[in-house]
């Protein structure tokens, strides 16, 4: 067998696992593992400019290829700027493993240079952490790592790596472990039978039924099972932001998104729905409004992966705890099989009803001959890159934009910080994408609050080449927050108004890179084309959008799912 | 309703501040909590008492579960079982009330443990509920000090939280 030093065979066992990219940033607990990354050339290792980025990286490629993503940062601060990216991979259960440097074992609660205890730290947002306390210990650790971040409900996890665990000098044997074996840690590998099978009687017995899909679709890669099902059984279908693309939003049976700002036809389909099926979705806040209001009618089949997940907020009549795809493959199967069939009349009057609330376009805004609306901008990128793009984006309204009117076929396209809403991720999580997928479009929707939060990554777009497009909504203030002042504070525009913002354009090009401005409705189409033609160039496009423009539809605080904001001035 | 959750949990470090990080985290509250090694040295088994709506008390056991170190877990308050508080408690003892308390003890099964000219210190086990009748019993002006193990318990028949 051969001998490795800790630091070489951590580096090994990155290669033995098929890790291709690594985001990360250098410091003095974390030089043995860099120079062991020097030696080599299979795993490669991308410079970010703030831990934090790392992290976004690291997810936007897990987001997108569905591969966890790896990080590498050293101890104390190192460590710590990794925590807002952590805890958004958290929220949004994305398969991801963060190696941290740690001082020395003897030196470890001592207050030493760079010490901060990253396990503590870290335990509230990860889904497992360890720590290295021998070097021989490393392949099996890392292992461990993958397989828990990956299996089950995907999730973070944390390796803490004293520096004495990497050192040079000491060798040990090294063999990568095939299988991990964890007594305490089993992820369901199928759905309960009888109760998959209550479930499929009580979808063909329902005379007013929608499903409700969530992100768990898209992590447990159940788009084609999930898209089976509706088409077979012909039900009216609505996803959650995180679930967008999971079933094509261009389909007659796709009523749109649902929630706070999902579409008017989907939050009343559920409303007075006589029967949900929740697929691989967590009825958070921003779902259901007020619990207690939560559709009067329906009776809820709940698939998850996570037990937990199942009657946290909305309680479930019929409880399947496993993974999505196989839940679905059975319940296709029994649909298939059953004598009995949707009822062709009650779902006929189902849609008719839908297709009224459809007709009320509760989805639309007025547009202006000389201003831009952002949603026009949105629009307008959709129908030039034909619906194909991969979409990054902040937090706030651009956010809201991007989703409603970016009209997205295909699953893993559409990458947000949906649980956590954490600004600053749409640039990071665009590079991590287009790092890995060179030949497509990636951009990055944004705004002039969040992309500040993150611009220094335009350094790294420059050092590797990441011709990423972004899309700066620039509406001069922090959008989101001036419209809940507007409806909720009676207009006191407390701080969410950005003075001195800088000239994008400059900044842009003093990184390197191309700088676009648009502040007249007629540049925007030609100015758009010419920015998507510059293939291998960073755009940073800043078009001055309607400064006083809110999102809608709204659904009124502590309401039900019906009670809706359609427009500035119209409630229903 | 008080809950009485059992759990056997790996043995390693972290992984007792896993299972108190995450009452304060989700919001539920421990009212009591011990652990200790078992026979088998991997594992250890921690008792916490808590209390909640049965929606609260599913989800604890459930995120409970979701914690990669937990190994199992059982709610004993779900069934007949037998749960066990270990005091220690120092009175004032003096003159009169030597004997005095000296018979309470009794009453309530428990043993003088050591003895000064002007102190007892009393050793009590059972249920919390007893344990705080001794207390009011003796009345709180005699009491000096006092301290609790926390609830320990195990079901009663032929169930067993084992591997």
């Amino acid at each position: 067998m051969e001998l490795l030093s800790g630091a070489d065979m951590l580096i090994r066992s990155l290669q033995d696992e098929g890790i291709e990219y690594i985001y990360g940033y250098p410091g003095g607990a974390a030089l043995h593992i860099y120079d062991a990354l020097f030696r080599q050339d299979k795993v490669k290792h991308i410079l970010v400019r703030h831990e934090q980025a790392a992290v976004h990286m690291a997810d936007g490629y897990a987001r997108a290829t569905g591969l966890p993503g790896t990080v590498l940062v050293t101890s104390g601060p190192g460590a710590t700027n990794t925590i807002t990216g952590i805890a958004t991979a958290f929220m949004d259960s994305i398969p991801m493993v963060v190696l941290c440097g740690q001082v020395a074992s003897t030196l470890i609660g001592e207050d030493a240079f760079q010490e901060t205890d990253m396990i503590g730290v870290s335990r509230p947002v990860v889904k497992h952490n360890l720590s290295v306390r021998h070097p021989s210990e490393i392949p099996e650790v890392i292992r461990k790592a993958y397989y828990i971040a990956s299996t089950g409900r995907p999730g973070p996890v944390v390796v803490d790596i004293p520096k004495d665990m990497t050192a040079p000098n000491e060798r040990f044997e090294y063999a990568y472990p095939k299988k991990v074996k964890l007594r305490s840690y089993s992820p369901a590998i199928r759905g309960h039978a009888g109760q998959i099978k209550k479930a499929v009687d009580m979808m063909l017995a329902a005379r007013r039924p929608i499903i409700y899909a969530g992100g768990g679709v898209i992590l447990g890669k159940a788009s084609g099972q999930l898209t089976d099902l509706v088409r077979k059984l012909g039900f009216p279908i609505t996803n959650t932001l995180m679930g967008i693309g999971c079933y094509p939003a261009s389909d007659k049976q796709h009523l749109g998104w649902l929630g706070m700002h999902g579409t008017y036809e989907a939050n009343m389909a559920m409303h007075h729905s006589d029967l949900i099926l929740a697929v691989g979705a967590r009825f958070d806040d921003r779902v259901t409004n007020a619990t207690e209001k939560f559709c009067p009618g329906a009776r809820i089949i709940h698939i998850d992966i996570d037990p937990a997940s199942i009657s946290k907020t909305i309680d479930a009549d019929v409880p399947i705890v496993g993974p999505v795809d196989a839940v679905l493959k059975e319940m296709i199967a029994l649909v298939k099989e059953s004598k009995e069939k949707p009822d062709a009349e009650a779902l006929a009057a189902w849609w008719k009803q839908i297709d009224e609330w459809r007709a009320f376009h509760g989805m639309r805004y007025e547009t202006s001959p000389d201003v831009i609306k952002p949603q026009e901008v949105i629009e307008m990128l959709h129908r030039l890159t034909g619906g194909d793009a991969f979409v990054t984006s902040d937090v706030g309204q651009h956010q809201m934009f991007a989703a409603q009117y970016y009209k997205f076929d295909k699953p893993n396209r559409w990458i947000n910080s949906g649980g956590l809403g954490t600004m600053g991720f749409g640039l990071p999580a665009a590079m991590g994408v287009k790092l890995t997928h060179p030949d497509d479009e990636v951009l990055c929707i944004t705004g002039e609050g969040s992309i500040q939060m993150n611009i220094q990554e335009l350094s790294t777009c420059k050092q590797y080449d990441l011709p990423v497009k972004i899309i700066n909504l620039n509406n001069q203030s922090l959008g989101m927050v001036r419209q809940w002042q507007d409806m909720n504070y009676e207009s006191r525009h407390s701080h969410s108004y950005m003075e001195s913002l800088p000239d994008f354009i400059k900044l842009a090009e003093a990184y390197g890179h191309v700088g676009v401005r648009i502040d007249r409705k007629e540049d925007l189409e030609p100015r758009l084309k010419e920015v998507l033609a510059m293939k291998d160039k960073l755009v940073f496009v800043d078009i001055q959008v309607d400064r006083f423009e809110h999102v809608y539809p709204m659904q009124v605080a502590r309401g039900c799912m019906k009670d809706m904001w359609i427009s500035k001035t119209e409630r229903v | 309703m008080r809950r009485i959750i059992s759990v056997l949990l790996e043995n390693e470090p972290g992984a007792l501040s896993r299972v108190v990080g995450l009452f304060s985290q989700r919001n539920y509250n421990i009212e009591t909590l011990t652990v200790a090694p078992t026979e088998d040295e991997t594992l250890s088994r921690l008792t916490v008492t808590t209390s909640g709506s049965d929606r609260v008390i599913e989800q604890i056991t459930k995120q409970l579960n979701k914690l990669v170190e937990v190994v199992k877990l059982v709610d004993l308050t779900e069934g007949p079982h037998i749960e066990r508080e270990l005091m220690l408690v120092k009175l004032k003892a003096t003159g009169s009330q030597r004997a005095e308390i000296k018979r309470t003890v009794d009453i309530f099964r428990g043993q003088i443990v050591d003895v000064t000219s002007s102190v007892y210190t009393v050793q009590l086990a059972g249920d919390s509920d007893k344990l705080d009748g001794f207390i009011q019993a003796i009345g709180t002006s005699g009491v000096l000090e006092v301290v609790r193990s926390g609830v320990s318990g195990i079901a009663r028949g032929e169930k067993v939280l084992s591997l």
